[in-house]
């Protein structure tokens, strides 16, 4: 009613009514989906405008929070790139649609165009706030549909459980099945414990240097399969003789004691022996 | 109306004296031993004939109880109406079912059950080599009690059950071969025939009942002399349409000669001397009504007197025995249609030569049968020739009834013919030209009668044999081809028959004629008739038949006795070939009647499939054909039904815009 | 300001909406064209509670959003059960009522 209404008014209907048309006409789904959210904004910010505060909100956090999210989602599972085809397989389809689209807008339009209103107003009252007359009216005149409409959403839950679930086609596989399955391939090379988590045997941090088991050999899992099937796995000498040389390069002036005899390179040949 | 003519001259009464009483008992007998025959079924083969016969004997004694208890009355109160019982009382139509003893019934009865009951002797032989015989007995029983039901009847209705029961009997007679094709389409053509004759009857049912109230003979008779010429004739010539299905004549007559594919005892009883009679029974019954109506009686004259020509012409071209005597048949009964035509002068012979005829021609009929048997069941005259050697009760028999039929002095025959063809000399109502035509006619039909019976005689009796008597001779008396021959008398049960009714040929005419008894035996059922002067002398008319009669006998001697007779039908001339198709009568019927008939019902067939069914399969069809378009409104794309949802939508705010505003 | 401009609007946007509705296959749009549809009742319903100053629009406006909220987890949910089976998000493959 005011001028700040009705620049927003006509800044943002011809916009929704763009949306919509986008709508109507967007090729990808997700596009389509983007223009409904936009419209449903759009339509909040009117509520708003409309003295219906409370509204507003909850159009914004349920519908275009809540089922427009929905309806994303729903787009990921049934395909994102899914596009349609905009060729009309029913023949005639597109013009009756235009038509009827078309007359209904006319009609509707018609009919809102020749009735006479009374003047507006207006809902904003100083004495409670919008939400609370709403909550008046709601628990007061329409508690019993208030209630039903709660039964509404329940059920609706539970209906897209149950058609969602699916059936389980094979047996549940528990821990007794995994189990004997293990049992089962150890003949042909399966391991009966899990994997140990990944470091515990690391020796550094490379992704080509396999891990020491507890006897000092080499395991080959803990080397990329395909870095073992290229080649690129490193043989513990090699890893040794690296480090050696670069703790050579940064040798600390220090004195030797024992414990730097213990470091003797013979004890890597016995290693290096032992590896052979 | 009236000419010359008294009305009944017996009151009919309904106090029923007690040997009358007996009435339904000869009603009773036969129709009680069908019933036992057809029910008793194949247990009473061994002596279901003997039942037969026993029935119809019984009827026959009751008859003569009748007639005795008539004679005993005076001729003025010789009519009884016995109740029997209520019938329908169905308001205005109440008909109650009894019994009119009259001279005129009990005639009939008398005929009716002594000829009968010499048929049934004659079939116990006849039909001895058959399985069926039993059956035969039955139905032969039921035809008696319908035909005496017939002649028994008080009311037009009661006569028409009758009617239909010897219709029914007829039908079941002739196709009592039925494994026989032809037999069974036979049968069926005489009962359809008969049909459309008692579409006649129906219809003059239905005018008494509208116009007198009632169909028992005495409200009839009663009235039918004050009601309109127009009520009359109409009823009067349904009646008559009647007759000539019953009795064969034109136009109805084409069934007699396929009749005689039923056994020969049938063809004696039924379609010679009783049920192709009821025809002459029913004009003369209906006398006050054909009174009432003079065009209708000229009608019948016409109709007799057709008929009578027609019957000649075709009886000189047949070689079949049995169809050469139906021919016959049918041409003596238009002599009786003719004379029943002729008004009251005209009754009492044409009763009394049916009286005659049916002795004679059943007598003739039997010798046929008889000639059969002994020629293993071969019908062809011109495979006879020379039996009388070998079949000598039967030549006589056989002959005496040939004179009888030629009108031949003393023979009975002549006493009926002549009085009939004098009497059709008479001009009736002073028009002298109904004299002279149908007299001629009767006369020229005499002669005729003469020519073809003789032949019938000759080829059979007379002259060389025509078949193989297996002798082997080479002396040309005789074919030696074709199946050997033994032909050979029949047994006396057959015999016996035929012996009484050559006697009854010989001495019945005379004896009847005598002091005119008959006649006046009939008076109070035909009125007393005042002697009319015909035309031409009598004692002149007696002369003139007499040559003619000659002249047929002469001219058949010398071509069927003096030349030889050719085993093979020889081309003949173009009325003689038209006479062997009986006058085309088939194809006029086929035609005439049947094709159009055809066609209507195929049309009518047609149209009910096409138009009536086709309506509603064609709209069934529509229904399905709308249905298939508009399924395909059914895409099954979600988006599709969207549309027509958004779309309703619209039209649906649009109204509500245009109710509203 | 007129506020029959806003009630014009949703009608916009209600109508760009139901179009989306008929005209867009993948059935995730379909459905954001539902939503567009809700929210632009909202907004009617919001114009028109401040036009007579009665909250009783908001709070419809409230279980409008409340009950598209529950709609959209289930619709969402049948899509994914669907899409799990077909591998096709489409509306136009569940034609099986086809004639």
């Amino acid at each position: 009613m005011s001028t700040g209404e009705d620049v927003l008014f006509w800044v943002l209907a011809p916009l929704m009514v763009l949306a919509a048309l986008g709508l109507l006409f967007a090729r990808k789904a997700v596009h389509a989906a983007v223009c409904v959210v936009f419209v449903m904004i759009s339509l909040a910010v009117m509520y708003i405008a409309q003295d219906a505060p409370f509204l507003g909100v909850v159009q914004i956090v349920v519908y275009t929070g809540a089922v427009m999210m929905l309806f994303l989602f729903v787009l990921m599972l049934v395909g994102v790139d899914a596009s349609d085809s905009l060729v009309e397989t029913i023949r005639g389809q597109r013009w009756i649609g235009v038509l009827l689209g078309l007359g209904l807008g006319a009609v509707l339009g018609g009919v809102v165009a020749q009735a006479t209103f009374p003047p507006a107003v207006g809902l904003a009252s100083p004495d409670e706030e919008n939400p609370v007359t709403l909550a008046r009216v709601l628990f007061g005149d329409y508690v019993f549909a208030m209630e039903v409409v709660g039964v509404l959403l329940v059920t609706a839950a539970v209906a897209a459980l149950v058609l969602t679930h699916r059936r389980s086609l094979e047996p549940r596989v528990g821990q007794k099945e995994t189990a004997d399955a293990k049992v089962a391939a150890l003949p042909s090379g399966g391991r009966l414990t899990p994997l140990p988590a990944p470091g515990v045997y690391a020796r550094n941090n490379a992704m080509d240097t396999p891990a020491l088991d507890a006897s000092g050999r080499p395991i080959p899992e803990s080397v990329s399969r395909i870095l073992r099937i290229r080649g690129q796995e490193r043989s513990a000498t090699a890893i040794l003789a690296a480090e050696h040389e670069v703790l050579a390069d940064h040798e600390p002036t220090r004195h030797r004691d024992r414990r730097d005899d213990d470091a003797h390179p013979d004890r890597v040949t016995r290693t290096t022996d032992e590896e052979a | 109306m009236l000419q010359g003519a008294q009305l009944l001259a017996a009151e009919v009464s309904t106090d029923v004296p007690s040997p009358i009483g007996l009435a339904p008992l000869v009603i009773l007998l036969p129709l009680v031993g069908a019933a036992v025959l057809l029910l008793a079924g194949r247990r009473s083969d061994r002596w279901g004939h003997w039942l037969g016969l026993a029935a119809s004997v019984g009827a026959f004694v009751v008859g003569v109880v009748l007639l005795v208890g008539l004679l005993g009355q005076d001729a003025e109160a010789r009519a009884y109406d016995q109740h029997l019982f209520d019938w329908i009382p169905a308001g205005t139509l109440d008909v109650s079912a009894g019994l009119r003893v009259d001279p005129l019934s009990v005639t009939f009865v008398l005929l009716v059950t002594f000829v009968g009951s010499l048929i049934h002797l004659y079939s116990v032989a006849y039909m001895e080599h058959d399985d069926d015989r039993r059956r035969f007995f039955a139905y032969l029983n039921l035809f008696v009690a319908a035909m005496l039901v017939l002649v028994l009847a008080d009311s037009y209705l009661l006569l028409f059950v009758g009617w239909e029961g010897v219709g029914l009997a007829s039908y079941l007679l002739i196709g009592f071969w039925y494994r026989e094709r032809k037999n069974a389409v036979a049968a069926k053509k005489a009962f359809i025939m008969n049909r459309v004759g008692d579409i006649g009857l129906i219809v003059a049912l239905m005018l008494m009942l509208a116009n007198f109230g009632g169909v028992d003979f005495a409200t009839v008779h009663a009235q039918a002399p004050a009601a309109s010429t127009g009520i009359t004739t109409a009823i009067g010539l349904m009646l008559l349409l009647a007759a000539c299905g019953k009795s064969a004549q034109v136009p109805l007559q084409a069934w007699l000669g396929d009749a005689m594919a039923g056994p020969t005892p049938v063809s004696a009883l039924i379609h010679a001397a009783t049920m192709v009679t009821a025809g002459v029974y029913l004009v003369v019954r209906s006398a006050p009504v054909f009174e009432a109506a003079p065009d209708a009686q000229l009608v019948v004259v016409i109709v007799g007197a057709v008929t009578l020509v027609f019957g000649a012409i075709v009886g000189s071209a047949k070689d079949d025995i049995k169809k050469a005597l139906a021919a016959s048949t049918m041409s003596q009964i238009g002599y009786m249609i003719l004379a029943a035509g002729l008004g009251p002068i005209g009754y009492a012979f044409a009763i009394f030569h049916l009286v005659t005829h049916g002795f004679f021609k059943a007598g003739l009929f039997l010798g046929a049968g008889s000639v059969m048997h002994g020629m293993d069941d071969q019908v062809d005259m011109r495979r006879f020739g020379g039996l009388s050697r070998y079949m000598k009760v039967t030549f006589v028999t056989f002959g005496l009834g040939w004179l009888a039929i030629l009108g031949v002095p003393p023979f009975s025959g002549f006493w009926s013919k002549d009085k009939i063809i004098e009497a059709a000399f008479v001009p009736v109502d002073g028009q002298e030209w109904r004299a002279w035509v149908f007299g001629t006619v009767a006369l020229v039909g005499a002669g005729i009668t003469a020519y073809y019976m003789s032949r019938l005689f000759f080829m059979t009796f007379t002259g060389r044999r025509r078949w193989n008597d297996g002798s082997g001779s080479l002396d040309g008396t005789g074919p030696q081809d074709g199946p050997v021959r033994h032909p050979h008398e029949s047994p006396a049960l057959m015999t016996a028959p035929m012996v009484v009714l050559a006697v009854g040929s010989v001495a019945l005419g005379g004896l009847l004629a005598w002091g005119d008894t008959f006649v006046t035996w009939l008076e109070p059922v035909t009125g007393h008739a005042e002697h009319g002067e015909p035309v031409l002398p009598a004692w002149l008319l007696i002369v003139l038949t007499l040559v003619l009669v000659l002249a047929g006998i002469a001219l058949a001697w010398r071509q069927y006795t003096v030349q030889a007779v050719p085993v093979v039908a020889p081309h003949g001339n173009a009325l003689t070939r038209a006479a062997r198709r009986d006058l085309y009568q088939d194809d006029v019927n086929e035609n005439l009647v049947m094709l159009p008939g055809q066609v209507v019902t195929r049309t009518l067939v047609h149209a009910d499939r096409e138009v009536v069914d086709g309506a509603w399969t064609g709209l069934a069809g529509t229904l399905g054909l709308l249905g298939d378009r508009w399924r395909r409104a059914q895409t099954g794309y979600v988006r599709s039904y969207a549309a027509t949802m958004l779309g309703g939508l619209i039209v649906i705010v649009v109204v509500a815009l245009a109710l509203a505003s | 300001m007129e506020l029959t401009h806003y009630v014009v609007l949703s009608c916009i946007l209600f109508a760009i909406g139901a179009t989306t509705v008929l005209l867009r296959r993948n059935a995730i749009i379909v459905f954001m064209g539902v939503e567009l549809m809700l929210n632009a009742a909202n907004l009617a319903f919001v114009t028109f509670a401040r036009m007579h100053g009665d909250p009783h629009g908001q709070v419809i406006a409230f279980f409008v959003m409340t009950v598209a909220a529950a709609e959209v987890v289930v619709g969402l949910a049948i899509i994914v059960a669907i899409f799990r089976t077909r591998r096709t998000a489409s509306v136009d493959d569940a034609n099986l009522l086809k004639n």
